[in-house]
């Protein structure tokens, strides 16, 4: 924009509009903007999500309520797994700001065990669900609640998937711009998840233990 | 679970010799022409040795111009089966009438009502819409390519992967049954169990993978890469329509992959979000489905507004009249279009304030809407007006489009609704402003920047042709779909028993044959000017005397688009380049960086379509091996970082020098 306002007027020597760009002309990058867009349009989908877990919240179906089957204390400590992973995401973007990538690649390997850990612990509170008899199939309520805490796990899954990949691609380039710009958008996708998580953590486990 | 592992159904899921339709002599003989088509191109191809340079040239381009022109193609290939479905339909209700049962049974007949529906609006629509806007945005906004090139390949490649998919469940198995959203429970695992909504599910989710990157990849293009001095308010309008309608993509495709996954999870998994029982509500899908579908309608028809505006004003010799109020009356509909959509369902029963609510901002989306039509009567008010081809398809739009529109809004009244709802007025209303404004502002497009694209003009008489058959045809075929539908004949039937109706059927079947016709002499018009492209041939690079920067290029454009980055100064800035007498550099040429071709968006599509398929068959095996094929070849691209490369200076000389010598024999 500011390029555009710049530019409005640029004259000849003789007084013309200049209507070209002489030199060599490259537009702005727009990975950072593409990529917030589709952070945005992946919250939306949890959007609906969230919207039909509004919907089917009590629908039990003589199923389990909430309040039976949320173990808050286990989910305390799995989202303070996945907001202290934030944190040492933040600690490696700062690595990287200071050109280090030694520290850059032990603040994300950090990231992504915290990651790993958090859906271990998810895993195993599934597994548990499963087990006594609280199963998606049961009622709406658990089929909402599955789809969206499901959906999110399944993020933090791509998401270490994701950082693996990019230990091994700055293992092999460094910390060059194109290296830079992928750590950058991965750290959007962490705080992203994070913020979503926040909204689990209230609306669905929460609410969820509210007679 | 594995004590009886069976190893058939393990590799071949639900798949046997019992899902080829062998029974239909319809769906077999359109196999064979098929088939024998088919097998006659690959022929060809591998004769003319064009193998090699498709996939080069073609496949695996990330010039955006090839890619809009492969959409394009797309579009138009997929306009054919979807047509071929309107016409076996309107041929079904012209003669199934008291003891006639017509020639389609009813269990093909809802495959095909279906099909129509997905496929006019997935792969003929929206690929059309898409591919004009891919050609068009970066050479009006003077950029060398759009912001994400590999990933509009990519976008391409998962739309025609989802269209192959489509034509695989005309072969091998079955469509849908369920109309063209797929409502459960009509679509839920008990009363659909079959293939149908599985194919219907993959094909739109693989599809919609591409459509929704698409949007975020020009949205990004526009508001980044514009030439420097193009502030906003100085974009042509197409670009302006385009910037709209990629919002309401990105903002509104992620629904859909929503609810099509939440109808997955239902359909394979046996959870309750959409079923009768288990605490399970369907009319959440409806109320979802919908967030998405009003803004699709939007999607579709603004950057069709914006190519009658480009039109207008060129075809009248004048700028557009109202420049600002066209803007914002395109903003208002965009952000008014997500607050109509339950005007779809007055009848389910949300009460009368909630439906007078939905009723009021539909009826306020008129207002803009009518602005517009204003604007290009306005633009037309003593301009000298050229009647092309492009400014009759303009001019058949804005009678047809004021029509569709009314009746829109008499729909838009929760107890007129109540009336009319799934009855045959409003089959006849979206038709009026889908076929009325999508799909003339489509030709009308194509007409317009065809020599853009190709280097020639397109026949006019051929033109003219295709123009009034399809006029004609319209009004033939749906006006009495308005009569019908007053008189209560409701939607997705397939025998009458009051032969008082048959008459309109009858006409209604003719307006289809017109079309046909029309549809006929479009194809012809392509092939004749193909043939005549020395005596079309345009030149100059601006054979309407344009308005806008792609006019200020070769047609077609060089691979780099402009030599050099245009600078804009004021709004129509090619006319403007033209009035200060603007010379063309022939010297001083610098290199250009450009993108590089890869194969890997034609891949990743292939196995998607591939783990679709695998999944629509519940074959378990082969969805996990392409699955995880999927992830590695996904990951695998992502350790290419040689993506670009400089066209010399000297190519760039070559390749203007070609066009001076051009331009001074004109």
């Amino acid at each position: 924009m500011s390029e555009a306002t710049m530019t409005a007027d640029v004259k000849t020597q003789d007084g013309q509009l200049e209507f070209l760009v002489k030199g060599d002309h490259h537009p702005q990058n727009g990975t950072l903007l593409g990529f917030w867009l589709y952070l945005m349009s992946d919250c939306l989908i949890f959007a609906a999500l969230f919207a039909t877990y509004g919907v089917l919240a009590r629908s039990y179906a003589g199923g389990p309520t909430g309040m039976e089957v949320f173990d808050l204390s286990l989910v305390a400590i799995n989202t303070s797994f996945l907001l202290l992973s934030s944190i040492t995401y933040g600690f490696a973007m700062l690595q990287m700001q200071a050109n280090r990538l030694k520290g850059t690649l032990f603040w994300l390997a950090i990231t992504g065990l915290l990651g790993a850990a958090f859906l271990g612990l998810e895993l195993y509170e599934f597994y548990h669900l499963i087990h006594i008899g609280a199963t998606p199939q049961t009622s709406g309520f658990l089929t909402a609640f599955f789809a969206l805490v499901g959906t999110h796990g399944l993020h933090v899954l791509f998401g270490i998937v994701w950082l693996v990949t990019l230990l091994f691609q700055l293992k092999k380039h460094g910390l060059i711009p194109a290296n830079k710009r992928r750590v950058f958008c991965l750290s959007m996708f962490w705080h992203f998840l994070d913020v979503v998580w926040v909204g689990v953590f209230t609306y669905v486990y929460l609410m969820g233990v509210l007679p | 679970m594995f004590e009886n592992l069976d190893l058939t159904k393990l590799i071949f899921g639900r798949l046997t010799w019992d899902a080829i339709p062998f029974h239909d002599p319809i769906i077999l003989a359109t196999f064979a022409v098929v088939a024998v088509g088919g097998v006659a191109m690959l022929v060809a191809l591998t004769r003319y040795k064009l193998w090699g340079y498709l996939w080069t040239e073609w496949f695996t381009s990330i010039d955006h111009k090839k890619i809009g022109i492969m959409y394009i193609i797309l579009g138009l290939v997929m306009l054919l089966r979807g047509f071929a479905d309107a016409i076996m339909m309107r041929l079904q209700q012209a003669m199934a009438f008291g003891d006639n049962m017509g020639y389609l049974p009813p269990d093909h007949y809802d495959q095909i009502f279906t099909a129509h529906g997905v496929i006019m609006i997935f792969f003929v629509a929206m690929p059309l819409v898409t591919g004009i806007m891919n050609y068009l945005i970066p050479l009006q906004i003077g950029t060398r390519d759009v912001a994400f090139p590999f990933l509009n390949n990519f976008s391409f490649w998962m739309t025609a992967g989802g269209a192959a998919l489509m034509m695989i469940s005309l072969f091998i198995g079955e469509f849908a049954k369920t109309g063209w959203l797929a409502y459960p429970p009509l679509s839920g695992i008990l009363q659909s169990p079959g293939v149908g909504v599985d194919y219907y599910i993959w094909s739109l989710q693989i599809a919609g993978v591409g459509t929704l990157l698409s949007g975020i990849n020009l949205l990004v293009t526009i508001v980044k890469m514009r030439a420097p001095g193009m502030s906003l308010m100085k974009m042509p309008v197409f670009t302006w329509t385009s910037l709209c309608t990629n919002v309401l993509i990105v903002a509104a495709f992620p629904v859909l992959t929503a609810v099509l996954g939440m109808l997955t999870l239902d359909r394979y998994l046996g959870t309750a979000f959409f079923t009768n029982d288990m605490g399970g509500n369907a009319m959440m899908y409806v109320n979802l489905i919908w967030i998405w579908g009003h803004p699709e309608v939007y999607i579709l028809i603004l950057p069709v507004f914006g190519i009658f505006s480009e039109i207008v004003a060129t075809y009248s010799r004048k700028p557009l009249f109202g420049y600002t109020s066209m803007v914002y009356a395109t903003v208002v509909i965009t952000v008014l279009s997500y607050l109509v959509w339950l005007h779809h369902f007055f009848t389910m029963g949300s009460g009368a304030s909630v439906n007078s609510f939905f009723g009021i901002t539909t009826m306020i989306i008129s207002i803009p809407t009518g602005a517009k039509i204003f604007n290009w009567l306005f633009t037309m008010f003593r301009g000298r007006i050229k009647f092309d081809v492009p400014m009759l398809w303009t001019l058949g739009f804005m009678v047809t489009f004021v029509i569709g529109g009314m009746t829109g809004v008499l729909l838009a009244v929760p107890p007129v609704d109540f009336v009319l709802h799934n009855s045959l007025f409003l089959i006849a209303h979206f038709h009026n402003v889908i076929i009325g404004g999508v799909l003339f502002g489509l030709f009308a497009g194509i007409t317009y920047w065809f020599p853009k694209a190709t280097g020639y003009k397109l026949d006019e008489f051929w033109g003219k042709l295709s123009f009034w058959f399809w006029l004609i045809g319209f009004y033939f075929a749906f006006m009495p779909l308005y009569v019908l539908g007053l008189m209560g004949v409701t939607r997705r039937v397939s025998h009458f028993e009051d032969q008082s109706l048959q008459i309109w059927f009858q006409i209604a079947a003719f307006g289809a044959v017109l079309i046909a016709v029309g549809i006929a002499a479009f194809l012809i018009q392509l092939i004749v000017s193909f043939r005549r492209r020395e005596a079309l041939a345009d030149e100059t690079g601006d054979p309407w005397d344009g308005r806008t920067l792609e006019w200020s290029t070769s047609s077609p454009p060089p691979p780099y688009n402009f030599a050099f980055t245009p600078r804009v100064h004021d709004l129509d800035a090619w006319w403007q380049m033209k009035q200060h007498g603007f010379k063309r550099p022939e010297s001083g040429f610098i290199p250009i960086h450009m993108p590089k071709g890869t194969w890997a968006g034609i891949v990743l599509s292939a196995i998607s379509v591939a783990c679709g398929f695998a999944l629509i068959w519940h074959m378990w095996l082969a969805a996990a091996v392409t699955f995880v094929a999927l992830i590695g070849t996904a990951i695998y691209h992502t350790f290419n970082y040689d993506r670009d490369y400089y066209i010399p200076a000297e190519e760039v000389e070559r390749i203007e020098a070609e066009r001076t010598k051009v331009l001074a024999n004109v």
